[in-house]
């Protein structure tokens, strides 16, 4: 249970790493807050000829706010996400995900651009990116491309960057002040990844019908899923309970995941109905708290 | 690999580095291999055993130490990556046992602790978590623990101790405001 041996390179600056990535491609691996790949290193399931260690590059810390889109550097440790008041005023759902993140230890080392790289389907960064609409920067010898989240996750544990680009921010639209937003999750033990979890935030009229939905669910498939269906069926319908029950249960329809060691496809099925349901009911309390309290 | 003088890569030639950090307020500098993990290098260079490694991939927790007084799991990162922070483990605390800090006591007083594997980790967490001052339930510190296992107590001892550090803590030290730890337990 130890690291394999490996060049270890900690540049200073994004164009160096990319640099080395360019070089040395599929045979190096990148590591942010190693909260997923130094396990792998130390199991030995990685087994990189080049390691580069993006920590020390302080432009991958920023998180700067510009107009009405909020931009959080790669590197920015997940744990600032929680205390960051700037990130609660603009985008509150980050701060209802962000706490389901593994355990306080893992949020501290781990990063954003960490998370959303390993792609994880199961993962909140991911599930939250997809629900918010974000687009992903990534970086390579050529300059910058943003890649919306919705095209970000191609597969299991696949994201769409080249081999020698680097995710180097993520950018989330500022939320709108009448939308309200929820974050629900079902997991065995508390820390450990959803057995499926769903991001909701929903604008609700004067009339009590949706005007916006969104709803992105987490651990159903092999990527994060965009709960289409359900938010196409509610919006302009009334925002009560029977009609979030009924329409939550079409995502069923979109649970790939089958039987596994946590649970089996049918109670996935069940599970990502019944998260998706308690994610748009709470969304829509927080609209209309968040519409009394102003 | 090809690496020259001339290259960028030179600078990252060679198996070792050498880093300076400190550890429980000293400065350190040692010569370390590159691939070497946080957790191995504070037990096996600086001999502080009371970084306990249980699984080596982020799952238990016991390996958790304070990198600039927040919690981190040292089997997940490697040892450069501490070149200048700040480093604390249970040894920062108290080696005198007729002088021990408020923690430490308090989970003595409430057998916070049976085979002692994971309690390093725990007094640490605690220390971190008790540094607001706030009293908290049950059901808060149960959350804040939920990153270290504990496979001997059922946590409700730890609990405990973590409340009882939180009074001592409060009360300015060990000993100190003893009507209140009564007070909690309902005397």
């Amino acid at each position: 249970m130890k690291p394999p041996k490996f060049m270890y390179c900690d540049p200073d600056t994004v164009e160096d790493a990319i640099a080395l990535k360019s070089r040395y491609g599929h045979d190096s691996l990148v590591l942010a807050g190693g909260q997923s790949l130094m396990p792998m290193l130390n199991m030995r399931l990685a087994n990189p000829d080049v390691l580069i260690d993006i920590n020390g590059i302080s432009d991958l810390k920023r998180i700067t706010r510009t107009g009405e889109v909020l931009e959080i550097g790669a590197g920015v440790r997940q744990s600032e996400l929680e205390t960051d008041a700037a990130v609660a005023d603009a985008v509150p759902l980050l701060g209802k995900v962000v706490p389901y993140i593994g355990h306080i230890e893992n949020r501290h080392r781990g990063t954003v651009g960490g998370s959303l790289a390993h792609a994880d389907a199961a993962a909140e960064l991911p599930c939250a990116a997809i629900t918010l609409d974000a687009t992903v920067v990534v970086q390579g010898p050529s300059g910058r491309r943003e890649i919306a989240a919705r095209d970000f996750f191609e597969g299991f544990m696949t994201n769409a960057c080249a081999p020698d680009e680097l995710v180097v921010a993520v950018r989330f639209p500022v939320a709108s002040a009448a939308s309200g937003s929820a974050f629900v999750e079902v997991a065995r033990r508390e820390g450990d990844f959803a057995l499926a979890a769903a991001a909701a935030v929903a604008e609700v009229g004067t009339d009590g019908r949706f005007t916006a939905l969104s709803i992105g669910v987490a651990g159903i498939a092999a990527t994060p899923v965009r709960a289409t269906v359900v938010e196409e069926a509610l919006v302009g319908q009334a925002a009560t309970a029977e009609n979030i029950a009924a329409a939550a249960k079409r995502i069923a329809d979109r649970v790939t995941a089958g039987d596994d060691l946590h649970a089996t496809g049918t109670y996935r099925k069940h599970l990502a109905a019944t998260v998706v349901k308690r994610a748009v009911v709470a969304a829509v309390a927080d609209a209309q708290n968040r519409s009394n309290g102003s | 690999m090809t690496t020259t003088e001339n290259s960028p890569e030179a600078r990252y030639a060679g198996d070792t580095r050498t880093v300076t950090l400190r550890v429980n307020g000293q400065e350190v500098t040692r010569e370390v291999p590159t691939r070497t993990t946080l957790a191995d290098f504070l037990r096996d260079d600086l001999d502080l055993v009371s970084v306990h490694l249980g699984c080596e991939h982020g799952v238990c927790g016991c390996c958790t130490v304070l990198l600039d007084g927040g919690s981190v799991r040292s089997c997940l990162m490697l040892a450069v990556q501490a070149q200048g922070h700040e480093i604390e483990t249970v040894e920062s605390l108290s080696a005198d046992q007729n002088n021990l800090h408020p923690i430490q006591e308090a989970f003595a007083e409430e057998q916070g602790l049976q085979c002692g594997f994971c309690t390093p980790a725990m007094v640490l967490r605690t220390k971190e978590i008790l540094a607001d001052g706030q009293e908290r339930t049950d059901d808060e510190v149960r959350h804040e623990i939920s990153g270290i296992l504990c496979r001997c107590t059922g946590y409700q001892n730890i609990i405990n101790a973590v409340q009882n550090a939180g009074r001592k803590l409060r009360c300015g030290g060990a000993g100190g405001c003893g009507s209140a730890h009564d007070e909690a337990k309902g005397a």
